[in-house]
């Protein structure tokens, strides 16, 4: 029985957690630079590795008040297939610390996301892009909570820079937005659990794999764009390369038990970026008590690959070497 | 690990020569008002650009061309992107650039300023 207790605290940790999966990418669309966000996707395809992204945050048990610290530590490699196509893939370990019981590590699920950018405007700073996310079911450890099925995440992404407002509001033009919006599908609509009891009974459940929308956004504030296009107001390095940014992730399960109640994070922080790299980090506060009580952290340290090596990374199958990242 | 160090080290420092090349100060400041018509539009960049993919343009609030033609990377600062300018009346006008940066790199922008 106690090992039925452990898995369905995982089970319940990964659910609550599912929207802090990093995704990530970087791009120019007009004159805006949008940077690599670290708890929800931005819409752009690009060449580049965010390594490592961390994840701390305390998140209720399965029920019992049996909270648990989880840490991720996670790496996604993506890469540009086309100008407006891109691969990437996902791996996470994550480390579940429960205030009772023995602590349990592992790999969670692999993800392997397919994105495309089918809408530019570069003159409103505007983007659109879908894409597909599929998590390979029973390539992760069951006892962190990994899915012994496969889920499969269409999603549609955006991001909009405030550029072309009037000059009358010119302090609002360094603000931009991106945005996320998807639907979790399981393959398996439900998961038989049999567990025997010390007096050798038989209990057998058979849990409904929720189908989830999976939605988040950031709001952005470029003191670059503010520097270069708005109002020089004498920012030295490295402020003058900082963007704050607040992101909202989280999900929705649409069936089952937890139907329509949200849980996720509000994470305000600052990313700054540079020549090769960008570094970012943010606070966690839980949305609701269902998400939890205690304010977590996410800090990441991403690689701008295109700039790295322009020759190596750029190459696609079908364009060539398609050169670093340029203004679209 | 004192060479993973030193990497890192090489990836955070700032460097004179972003990949992407974004404007690191003007004369005019940008978004700024002058008292007098300046003799000339410069644009400092963070990094070196190439003279030949590089252009620069002033425009007065009626989208007239106002500046002399005479764009260009200044040959003893390959990071300085320059145009003339004829004496301009008190008014708001508006800076265009586009450079390439020495590694490929494409940036674009504008700004205003404006002559008291």
């Amino acid at each position: 029985m106690r090992g039925k207790a452990l898995f369905a605290c995982a089970l319940t940790v990964a659910t609550v957690l599912t929207t802090l999966q990093p995704a990530q990418a970087h791009g120019l669309i007009g004159k805006r630079f949008l940077p690599a966000t670290l708890a929800t996707d931005d819409p752009f395809v690009a060449d580049e590795l965010a390594l490592p992204t961390v994840s701390s945050i305390k998140v209720p048990g399965s029920g019992d008040g049996n909270r648990t610290w989880e840490t991720d530590v996670s790496a996604e490699f993506s890469k540009r297939l086309s100008p407006d196509l891109g691969l990437s893939l996902l791996g996470t370990w994550k480390a579940l610390n429960p205030d009772q019981g023995p602590s349990l590590t592992g790999f969670d699920n692999l993800e392997v996301t397919l994105k495309y950018v089918f809408f530019k405007d570069p003159e409103h700073e505007t983007l659109v892009s879908a894409g597909v996310a599929w998590e390979v079911g029973g390539t992760g450890s069951k006892k962190v909570g990994s899915d012994s099925f496969d889920r499969v995440t269409p999603s549609l992404f955006f991001g909009k820079g405030f550029g072309d407002l009037p000059d009358s509001l010119e302090w609002f033009k360094p603000f931009a937005l991106t945005g996320v919006f998807g639907y979790s599908l399981p393959i398996r609509v439900r998961t038989q659990t049999i567990s025997i009891a010390d007096d050798g009974s038989v209990d057998v459940a058979r849990d409904l794999n929720p189908e989830i929308i999976k939605w988040g956004f950031s709001l952005q504030y470029s003191l670059q764009y503010l520097q270069s296009f708005v109002r020089d107001i004498g920012l030295p390095a490295p402020l003058n390369r900082m963007i704050p940014i607040v992101e909202f992730a989280l999900q929705t399960p649409t069936d089952g038990k937890q139907a329509g109640h949200t849980t996720g994070t509000i994470n305000p922080g600052i990313i700054w970026f540079g020549r090769y790299v960008q570094v970012g980090i943010e606070a966690q506060f839980p949305v609701n008590r269902a998400t939890g009580k205690n304010v977590g952290v996410l800090a990441q340290l991403h690689f701008y690959l295109d700039d790295i090596l322009p020759q190596v990374f750029t190459w696609t199958p079908f364009h060539g070497v398609l050169g670093p990242t340029q203004p679209r | 690990m004192r060479r993973l160090l030193a990497v890192t080290a090489l990836l955070l420092a700032p460097s004179s020569a972003w990949a992407h090349a974004f404007p690191d100060h003007s004369e005019p400041r940008v978004g700024h008002t002058v008292e007098a018509s300046p003799p000339a539009v410069r644009i400092w960049f963070d990094g070196r650009i190439e003279p030949v993919f590089s252009s620069l343009r002033v425009e007065d609030d009626g989208k007239r061309r106002v500046d002399k033609g005479d764009g260009r990377v200044n040959p003893d600062d390959g990071t300085l992107l320059e145009v003339g300018l004829p004496p301009l009346p008190p008014g708001k006008y508006r800076v265009f650039w586009s450079v390439v940066a020495r590694d490929g790199h494409r940036t674009e922008g504008d700004f205003a300023f404006r002559v008291k």
